[in-house]
């Protein structure tokens, strides 16, 4: 066992890389659950984003590109979603679920022809001497452009729903939609609006698997990515700040097992891989046992709404 | 009764479709089915099944018809799916994966005229043979390159699951970079996957960070081969197919499950009425196991594997041989004898040398 060889740098660094879809996907469905709507699609919004991603940007040549059809085609789905459950008020566990199916089988149909090709780099971000800097160089000013977004989505969100106007009337939709309604607040409009900004949010996540993290298409190559994030919002408790936490969290327990493995620590292994979820069932159990908590969650979520109720 | 309408136009298209698969079957072509676990697009274990079937056809033209099922679950559905298959007309099955064992035993005991041919199992009967690959061979080829090619004597090994396959591929490539770098060390990762591109993406970078300029394989994707590009300086090996899109470096060899010769030949023999229930299990000699093309390699490293690959195709080496220690030291092999099959087939211990504990 010798952890000399674990150099805290690039366990930083590569912490943050493996955390950044968890944390797009699921600085999205915060604020989706924020507006009362639980989609639990996000497993299939982050794939098809990811194929989408993809394929644009292997099409065109441009990763900036593809992050942005990512984003559509993570809307679209969404979209899908939020016209069966807020126009035909489907219910909402069930539709996210057959979101789920559908996203993985129409990614893998879409992605016939591009297993086996790289797609172009999306490269780190050239901040002259700064990178070069000891530590601080690497973690901080040495990452792709997608990393920083990231860190600045989790602060606009916070701004918007802490700060603004429009974030206030989109919680109260969430918390009650039958008074938000009585003020003549549009409730279905702003829960659509929610919906299509987290699928745009997951599929940016797809896509920074696919084009950034491993990077190349796969049939299912999410692999439970979208749960995950899911999960990070409940541990939050519905809060972008902890989304932050939470995501690095996990990300960083998952990289950290791998490379404590690498090191030839002599912990059993199946105890390494099992703990980032242990530590997720601990929070929630630590969550649910105190009131507070409890009460984090939006009072609408997953109810439909309807104007005639 | 929209509803009612759409159910009934469903039904009728179901029916059609299951009528549709064996109404071309023919008395005097060999029929063969195959049942694969996962989908033949997976550019891995699947994948290369169904070119062997392909090369079934092109190698006996209109004397033979093949059917495959794709992504069927390991459980009651393949019975399922194998019933059908012999209802049908199939005088030959092929069950591609280790979950189908009970299925194919079961399907077997109900059409005794029809031939089952079960990928890596151990379970037979008069109409089921078993059959399996010897792909520690091509370990102890990739494992002398490997040994070769590093400068920092350490070598990153991304393991699945510690099954007596992937723990024998382990001490093949140990053994064999041993034996070309007495310096090197192993580091292995066990990512209890088979197939998760984002995990064994981290899994390479974990093991690259520590130091480790070569890397090999037992999960399927080409993840590890992508993280190794981006890295520089870091080679990596084909698993299961050539993963010939790294060519040709970072990947600079593979190993490549070839089914074909071993399929041509059962075909074959049920056509000439000989086939019998056997338990195949062949190695680089007969064909089943194949060396992806050695590039960007030095001619010398090269030519040592290719020497390597060719006396373990002709039976004078075999990749276990003595004089070797288990791990804690006690003796296994004398010197000069080699592993018997039996305990290359159970194999739960790492050779000497190794460091780490195998996960239970």
């Amino acid at each position: 066992m010798d952890l000399s060889v674990i150099s805290p740098t690039l366990l930083v660094a590569s912490l943050m890389v493996a955390s950044t879809p968890l944390l797009l996907a699921a600085l999205g469905e915060l604020v989706v659950e924020k507006a009362g709507v639980l989609n639990l699609g996000v497993e299939g919004m982050m794939i098809v984003g990811a194929i989408g991603g993809f394929a644009i940007a292997v099409e065109t040549g441009s990763p900036v590109a593809g992050f942005v059809a990512a984003a559509v085609a993570g809307a679209a789905l969404a979209s899908v979603f939020g016209v069966l459950t807020q126009f035909l008020l489907a219910n909402q566990v069930a539709t996210g679920l057959a979101t789920t199916l559908f996203g993985l089988g129409i990614s893998s149909l879409m992605g016939q022809s591009y297993s086996g090709i790289r797609p172009p780099a999306t490269p780190r971000l050239d901040l002259g001497p700064l990178g070069d800097l000891p530590f601080v160089g690497r973690v901080v000013f040495g990452h792709d452009w997608v990393v920083y977004f990231s860190l600045l989505l989790t602060f606009a969100v916070w701004w918007f729903l802490n700060r603004s106007r429009a974030g206030l009337t989109l919680r109260a939709v969430g918390e009650n939609h039958a008074a938000a309604h009585a003020l003549g607040i549009k409730v279905v409009a702003i829960r659509m609006a929610a919906i299509a900004f987290g699928g745009a949010c997951a599929g940016l996540g797809g896509a920074y698997l696919s084009l950034v993290r491993v990077p190349q298409w796969t049939e299912g190559m999410t692999s439970g990515a979208g749960w995950i994030a899911l999960a990070i919002v409940v541990f939050a408790s519905w809060r972008a700040g902890r989304v932050l936490l939470g995501a690095y969290l996990f990300g960083g327990v998952t990289v950290l097992q791998l490379n404590l493995q690498a090191a030839g620590v002599a912990l059993p292994v199946e105890y390494l891989s099992m703990s980032p979820y242990l530590i997720t069932i601990a929070v929630l159990v630590l969550m649910s046992a105190r009131r507070r908590g409890a009460a984090a969650a939006p009072a609408s979520l997953g109810q439909s709404f309807h104007a005639s109720q | 009764m929209i509803r009612r309408t759409f159910l009934g136009t469903t039904l009728l298209g179901a029916a059609a479709l299951a009528f549709m698969q064996p109404a071309f079957a023919q008395d005097d072509k060999v029929k063969v089915g195959f049942v694969y676990v996962g989908p033949i697009g997976d550019g891995g274990y699947t994948y290369e099944h169904d070119q062997a079937r392909l090369k079934v056809e092109e190698h006996f033209g209109d004397k033979v018809e093949t059917v495959y099922q794709e992504s069927v679950p390991e459980g009651a559905d393949a019975e399922r799916v194998m019933t059908q298959m012999a209802l049908s007309g199939a005088d030959l099955i092929f069950a591609t994966s280790f979950g189908f064992m009970d299925p194919t035993i079961n399907t077997a005991k109900k059409f005794p005229d029809v031939k089952f041919e079960h990928a890596t199992g151990y379970k037979r009967a008069d109409n089921v043979g078993t059959y399996s690959a010897r792909f520690y061979e091509g370990r102890a080829v990739l494992g002398h390159i490997a040994g070769k090619m590093t400068e920092t004597n350490k070598i990153g090994y991304i393991a699945s699951y510690p099954i007596p396959e992937v723990i024998r591929g382990i001490n093949a490539s140990y053994i064999a970079a041993k034996k070309a770098n007495p310096d090197v060390e192993f580091n292995i990762v066990w990512a209890f996957t088979w197939f998760d591109p984002a995990k064994e993406a981290d899994a390479a970078k974990a093991l690259i960070e520590q130091g480790a300029d070569v890397i090999l394989q037992h999960t399927d994707s080409t993840a590890p081969h992508a993280a190794a590009a981006e890295a520089g300086n870091v080679i990596a090996f084909g698993q299961a197919s050539d993963m010939a899109e790294y060519k040709p470096s970072p990947r600079v060899s593979s190993i490549i499950d070839n089914w074909a010769p071993y399929y041509i030949d059962r075909v074959q023999a049920v056509m000439d009425g000989t086939w019998e229930s056997d338990d195949t299990w062949d190695g680089i000699g007969p064909g089943m196991v194949e060396i992806g093309e050695i590039t960007a390699v030095p001619d010398d490293v090269k030519a040592e594997a290719l020497e390597i690959r060719d006396r373990i195709a002709a039976g004078e080496y075999h990749p276990f041989t003595g004089p070797l220690n288990r791990q804690d030291g006690s003796e296994w092999l004398k010197e000069g004898e080699t592993a018997d099959d039996a305990t290359l087939l159970g194999m739960d211990f790492y050779v000497e040398g190794l460091t780490g504990d195998i996960p239970n």
